[in-house]
């Protein structure tokens, strides 16, 4: 007697523990509604935030002509986020970065194409995709995408599974495979630092938008790389794409990728 | 029945303690890796996913051969495998074990897992492959246990197993159905961009899951008093003869429709596979040590008196085993990754560290094998000694 009722007690015990668990998994499942509407707390935005609908990037490559000319952006991005600088090639983090045309556009390259572009340096970053591939594939919304189009990351939330890695389709994302703080020269108070064994990524400097200020890329490029809102018809941006040529990496696979390249 | 794990002779605990000391190892490395973090690995910026993910891929494959046994003896009454079902259910535990210890060890920050229970996401296909892994896990579990105590106390098995035991054989090319959709889904990874994807993971394996399963028999007849039968073991050595061809097959239609269409980003993965991309090369044996060994089992294996010998039979099963993990667990998801996304190449090659805690892994889940195999042929010793034939099973 005694024994069956230990037994039915952990019975209990054991599913109560099983459904306690799951129970965020089976609200997935569930039918929306039954949950009363709970006051949401108001948030001000800061009076001097910067504000797009979409925000996107033209960058005017015309304005660069070597390795030396993009370095200001790159370091600007790299100190204000506090991205270490680590020399084991595998585990290198990169936000911004430099690469050549046909590695930067590969289905558009050729052979015969003018010297100029060949060997001019191209800048790459996070393209903050209309339909982020990564933000599909994380498996805990640690990455998401804002209302406002920008692609941000939760470093507290992400567990390193490395999915979006996987499903970036321009090696835009690094992953701390250390622990990255001893391999920062200056730490910038202003911006965390991260730990071990979480993804990271550019994420358009959506800090310094919200107290009024320019991307850090942008701010060190003397106008060569413009950002706004690409739903406002007389923004800069929509100007730029107006009256030049432009061209985006990878159009064909669908992301809408929203850094455009003026060649 | 736990109990009867605990009762065995000198050379049974002598794989229990090699199987404890490699545990040891890895699970001491792993402290490390926790440490330090997975930059001890040959994982890199590029090549973010190596060794462990391509281990949990394999197995997640094995874990669905298992499927193999049971199909047969529950959908079209085929007796004979009722002898050996439970073996391919204890299989399957131990398995998807090992998958989910190397999804563990894979994390950057591992004690940050619930988050995908926490914030459930089922837009990513790796929540789905949470909920189809755990719900194998606990169907083999709750099927291979009252099955195998309901043989033990002579009695058919309790009528609500039976619903569940129809639901894991649907189960289980779900699941590796859902682990190839990992890769398969992703833009601009052409390598694994192919609607063939999840079937080429299912034929491989309904081969090296069966495979395995030969050579777990054969053991089990040379050390123990249980046998699994010639008939079932030669009506398995079927099973994998046609899955193999079907898996050779379905590379090939991959290989025509790259190299016919000829599109670069398709083409790179299986050239640097094969024969090597700008100069790079260090896979490149391995792929046709792979290829040899697949193509020599197929030949072994289709030739009935090949096949019927058992010696002959075993070493195409062993060998097929082993190339079918090269396929699996070195080629196919590192090579999907090499070039990268701006064609650049960087390669990968597991480190000392990384192949330690794989070899605990495979450890931990050989362990829980041992355990639930001495168990399962204990109560088929104890049940044989009381009657000939199994009727209710």
């Amino acid at each position: 007697m005694e024994n069956s009722n230990r037994r039915s007690f952990l019975k209990v015990a054991g599913i109560t523990a099983l459904g306690l668990g799951t129970k965020p998994v089976l609200d997935v499942f569930a039918a929306s509604g039954g949950k009363a509407e709970e006051p949401k707390p108001e948030v001000y935005k800061n009076e001097k935030a910067l504000i797009a609908k979409r925000w996107g990037m033209v960058i005017d490559t015309r304005k660069f002509h070597s390795k030396e000319d993009l370095e200001p952006m790159i370091e600007a991005c790299h100190k204000t986020h506090n991205v270490p600088n680590l020399t084991e090639p595998r585990h290198k983090i990169m936000w911004l970065w430099e690469d050549e045309y046909k590695h930067v556009f590969t289905h558009m390259e050729h052979e015969l194409i003018n010297d100029r572009i060949k060997h001019l340096p191209f800048l790459v970053l996070c393209n903050h995709c209309e339909k982020p591939g990564c933000v599909r594939a994380c498996p805990t919304k640690a990455t998401f995408k804002r209302d406002d189009g920008i692609v941000l990351m939760d470093f507290h939330r992400c567990i390193g599974c490395r999915f979006c890695m996987a499903a970036c389709p321009y090696g835009s994302r690094s992953f701390n495979f250390r622990d990255p703080r001893p391999f920062i020269k200056e730490e910038n108070k202003e911006f965390p630092t991260r730990m071990k064994g979480v993804v990271e990524k550019c994420n358009f400097c959506a800090e310094r938008l919200a107290v009024g200020k320019m991307p850090a890329c942008v701010e060190a490029s003397n106008g060569a790389m413009v950002v706004g809102d690409l739903e406002d018809p007389e923004s800069e941006v929509r100007e730029l794409l107006r009256s030049n040529y432009t061209i985006r990496r990878k159009p064909d696979l669908g992301a809408g990728p929203s850094v455009y390249y003026i060649v | 029945m736990l109990e009867l794990a605990l009762k065995g002779d000198r050379k049974y605990w002598g794989l229990v303690i090699v199987l404890l000391t490699f545990m040891g190892v890895g699970f001491a490395v792993y402290l490390k890796q926790l440490d330090f973090g997975l930059g001890i690995t040959g994982m890199s910026r590029d090549v973010s996913w190596g060794f462990y993910i391509a281990q949990f891929t394999f197995l997640v494959g094995v874990a669905a051969g298992g499927v193999m046994v049971v199909l047969p003896r529950y959908l079209h009454d085929y007796k004979a495998f009722g002898r050996i079902t439970i073996l391919g259910e204890f299989l399957a535990i131990a398995a998807v074990t090992m998958c989910i210890l190397f999804i563990i060890v894979d994390l950057g920050q591992p004690m940050r897992i619930f988050n995908v229970m926490l914030y459930p996401t089922p837009n990513s296909v790796l929540f789905w492959d949470m909920i189809v892994l755990n719900v194998y896990l606990l169907l083999n579990i709750v099927i291979g246990w009252n099955v195998l105590e309901a043989e033990r106390n002579n009695v058919h098995y309790a009528p609500w197993v039976k619903p569940l035991i129809i639901t894991s054989i649907i189960w289980a090319p779900a699941i590796h159905t859902v682990t190839a959709f990992l890769y398969c889904g992703l833009p601009g990874r052409g390598f694994w961009l192919t609607a063939i994807l999840a079937p080429r993971f299912l034929a491989s394996a309904f081969a090296a899951g069966p495979a395995l399963l030969i050579l777990l028999c054969l053991i089990i007849r040379k050390f123990t008093k249980f046998d699994p039968g010639r008939e079932q073991i030669q009506s398995l050595a079927k099973i994998v003869t046609y899955a193999i061809i079907i898996n050779v097959f379905f590379l090939l239609c991959e290989v025509f429709v790259v190299f016919y269409s000829r599109i670069p980003s398709h083409m790179s993965h299986l050239q640097y596979l094969f024969v090597g991309f700008h100069g790079y090369h260090a896979l490149v044996p391995w792929m046709w040590t792979s290829m040899a060994l697949m193509v020599t089992s197929i030949v072994l294996l289709v030739i009935p008196a090949a096949r019927k010998h058992e010696g002959v039979l075993a070493f195409a099963c062993a060998i097929l085993f082993i190339g079918t993990w090269i396929d699996k667990g070195m080629g196919m998801i590192s090579g999907g990754f090499v070039p990268n996304p701006l064609h650049r190449v960087t390669e990968y090659m597991p480190t000392l560290p990384e192949i330690l805690i794989t070899l605990g892994v495979w450890a931990t889940g050989f362990f829980v094998l041992t355990i639930l195999f001495k168990v399962a042929v204990g109560v088929k010793e104890e049940v044989s000694g009381v009657k000939d034939t199994c009727e209710s099973c």
